[in-house]
């Protein structure tokens, strides 16, 4: 008689059976663990208490003695804010300069990436000088080179700002423009649900657009439209609107500009390091990712009359994103990573106020070193899990 | 920066594995052969190399008499140089055996650090430079500058409190070392430079252009400058502190690097007692010392007063007059006091 498989399975010693086997290992294995990180923490509570070092997240209750200059997104306030707004300043200050690194270094290292391998000798040449220049000297040296030799010897104190017209003035602080008031909360309120209307219909006329291309294969002019269409809609209901906001111009006071909207200088100058420096590796992986697609590919494009340009954009781009995008993602938390060379140039990110200032004034190592790296590790694991998500994406739709 | 980052982290991670006892430096100092000192190391006057390489200053001769006195040459001293925000972590987990970094005594740093401050060997007071064609003349007429500073100092803070006791705003721009302050303030990223009163004029000297900015009046704090050891080591603490006391008593006594060889003959007990010849005085901080700890400390560095004419004084760059001054011997107008040495 043939044993059904349950009993066959009842028959094996407990010791011998994978399942129970695999479940104890597990379990000795996290004891082993947990009773390693116990006595860690017991002996790292005791030696800080040796030293009058109590150990704790009391201090984030505390008023923090100091002042934080670039503050964009939250009301810090000397004498009054605690420390955990402090921490609060340096995680936003750090999403804010990766968030815009991150953009800018793609469209730029896929330029770069595309030109290193243009027909274009001089292009060519020009584009891998490029790369070798950022890859082969450390980013600290480039970071402190654009600010002291480059930008700050550039632009003009405050009092003598670049003048560049409605309400833009550029200088040693950055960049200022007008700041928009509501001065009728119900036409404004209309004016942003009509703004509103506008992208959703454009999304769908981009919709429409590709449905008909894909159908009759009829091309529809749509960035072009687009861009008229957010260039001159938004003026015209403004003022049909009666102007339901006013503009609040910065104007120069004693020492800086006050009022207005301030692109911060520092936030510039490490933005611009982190770009250009980080473009460098991008253009590289786009580079072996175009090399990566078949030149059968191109070729066949060309024979069919393709022109070169949309050629890379149509055929070999689609194809070569799925080589690109995973060292392209290391790249995006390198460069989130390298955000924390702030100091040099005076930026408040969470390793300048948080893991510098504030631990240096409690002297509480261990939680902020620990709240620190639990959040870089968050944002890479948060960037890792977005661009997979698109990275499987494009994998599918390939062909 | 990251290095930097990933160090203070490394730093936090000693603090988790070193073992629970670990108290006696004066012996891990004595069996390793040199003393590890903590110093600024860009900073000149107090500890900078000269041309010559060799850590130079009123700090660095702290260390130097320390490993004088303990290893019996002041050549013994390993260097290593801390920025301000480094400096506690650095000390407090081990990495130095003193730290004499410009280093400020508070209550907070006292209480809550796991230090010890031992006794002062500066007293400095906080002041600030401004560029002149602002034509700013005095600090109340600051209100909203952007001023360049050095992050993780008393400095910081007490600029804030400065701003807020006047009702004025300011936009602090904290830069990591001495060198990043100065080229932020000349590039113009800022209006005003503020530091330990000390450094200001070695700081505008070192500008391109010296005569671009002026120095304000106002002495805003209260900086008593001095070594820090870790709390929890009571021997090794009363070793640097007596060390440190012992020059300021040599002073007093009139025994410096030059003269002490002649003095061995002296018959005021006070001087038997600095040079090791009658009484236990360094046996009795550590069996482990040689009785002539205090003098092989101002044979080989000099006496408090030697030492600061040598790096701060007059006759040097720094050029801060002793005379009339906090810095002078408590017997001439100055706070510098030393406990009896019996
Ligand atoms: N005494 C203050 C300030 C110490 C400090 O770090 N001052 C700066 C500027 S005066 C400095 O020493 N910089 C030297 C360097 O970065 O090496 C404190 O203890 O917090």
């Amino acid at each position: 008689m043939v044993k059904k498989p349950s009993q066959h399975h009842a028959n094996i010693p407990l010791h011998r059976n994978p399942r129970v086997r695999a479940v104890v290992f597990q379990v000795v294995a996290i004891s082993l663990l947990l009773w390693f990180l116990s006595i860690i923490a017991g002996n790292t509570v005791s030696n800080m208490a040796e030293r009058g070092i109590t150990v704790g997240l009391n201090f984030m209750g505390q008023v923090a003695p100091f002042e934080i200059g670039y503050t964009p997104f939250w009301d810090y306030e000397l004498g009054v804010s605690k420390y955990w707004e402090v921490l609060v300043v340096g995680i936003q200050n750090t999403i804010f300069v990766s968030i815009f690194g991150v953009f800018a270094a793609t469209l730029l290292g896929f330029i770069i990436g595309i030109l290193r391998l243009s027909p274009n000798w001089l292009v060519r040449k020009m584009a891998s000088a490029y790369v070798e220049t950022f890859r082969n000297i450390p980013l600290p040296l480039w970071i402190f080179f654009w600010y002291v030799a480059v930008f700050l010897p550039i632009l003009p104190p405050p009092r003598d700002s670049f003048i560049l017209g409605a309400g833009f003035f550029l200088n040693k602080e950055g960049l200022y423009t007008p700041k928009p008031l509501i001065e009728n909360s119900v036409t404004a309120s209309i004016f942003f649900i009509l703004l509103l209307a506008l992208v959703v219909g454009l999304f769908y006329l981009r919709r429409w657009a590709k449905k008909r291309q894909d159908a009759t294969g009829e091309i529809f002019p749509f960035a072009s439209t687009a861009l008229a269409a957010l260039l001159i809609i938004p003026v015209v209901l403004f003022y049909a609107l009666g102007s339901p906001l006013h503009l609040e111009y910065a104007e120069m006071g004693k020492f800086i500009m006050t009022g207005g909207i301030n692109l911060n200088f520092s936030f510039f100058v490490l933005w611009f390091a982190l770009t250009v420096y980080t473009a460098a590796y991008i253009g590289e992986n786009v580079r072996a990712g175009i090399l990566a697609v078949s030149r059968g590919q191109s070729e066949a494009a060309h024979s069919l009359g393709v022109r070169h340009t949309p050629t890379l954009r149509l055929v070999v781009i689609p194809q070569a994103m799925r080589v690109i995008i995973p060292p392209t993602i290391s790249q995006f938390l390198n460069l989130t990573k390298n955000s924390s060379l702030a100091v040099i140039v005076a930026y408040e990110d969470i390793v300048n106020v948080f893991a510098g200032v504030a631990l240096n004034n409690t002297g509480q190592a261990l939680p902020i070193i620990a709240i620190t790296v639990l959040l870089y590790g968050t944002l890479s694991l948060g960037t890792s899990a977005i661009l997979n998500w698109y990275n499987k994406r494009v994998q599918l739709t390939e062909r | 920066m990251k290095i930097k980052f990933i160090q203070s982290a490394v730093l936090a991670s000693a603090l988790v594995f070193s073992g629970a006892a670990s108290a006696g430096t004066l012996e891990d100092v004595q069996s390793r052969g040199t003393l590890i000192c903590g110093v600024s190391g860009g900073l000149p006057g107090f500890s900078a190399p000269d041309d010559a390489g060799k850590m130079q200053g009123v700090d660095a001769d702290v260390c130097y008499a320390v490993a004088a006195a303990v290893l019996g040459d002041s050549s013994k001293v390993q260097f290593v140089p801390l920025t301000a925000k480094e400096r506690f972590t650095a000390l407090a987990s081990g990495e130095v055996d003193v730290l004499s970094r410009n280093t400020t005594h508070t209550l907070t740093r006292d209480a809550t650090l796991g230090i010890n401050f031992t006794y002062y060997n500066f007293i400095d007071g906080q002041g600030f430079m401004v560029k002149k064609s602002l034509g700013v003349k005095s600090a109340k007429d600051l209100d909203g500058a952007r001023i360049c500073v050095q992050a993780g100092t008393t400095t910081e803070l007490n600029m804030a409190d400065y701003f807020r006791q006047h009702g004025m705003k300011f936009t602090p721009k904290g830069y990591d070392t001495s060198p990043q302050t100065r080229e932020g303030f000349e590039g113009g990223a800022c209006d005003a430079l503020t530091s330990d009163k000390s450094q200001l004029a070695a700081i505008r000297s070192e500008l391109k252009d010296p005569s671009s900015a002026v120095i304000l009046p106002e002495t805003i704090s209260k900086e008593p400058l001095g070594p820090v050891v870790r709390q929890g080591d009571d021997v090794w603490f009363n070793t640097v502190k007596w060390v440190l006391y012992a020059m300021i008593n040599a002073e007093e006594l009139g025994v410096s690097s030059s003269n002490i060889g002649s003095k061995s003959s002296s018959d005021d007990p006070n001087v038997k007692r600095l040079l090791g010849n009658e009484g236990e005085m360094c046996k009795g901080i550590s069996a482990n010392l040689s009785n002539d700890c205090f003098m092989q400390a101002v044979k080989q560095v000099g006496n408090f007063g030697e030492s600061y004419e040598r790096h701060v004084g007059e006759n040097t760059p720094i050029g801060l007059k002793r005379e009339g001054s906090v810095n002078a011997l408590w017997s001439k107008g100055g706070v510098i006091y030393a406990p009896p040495l019996r």
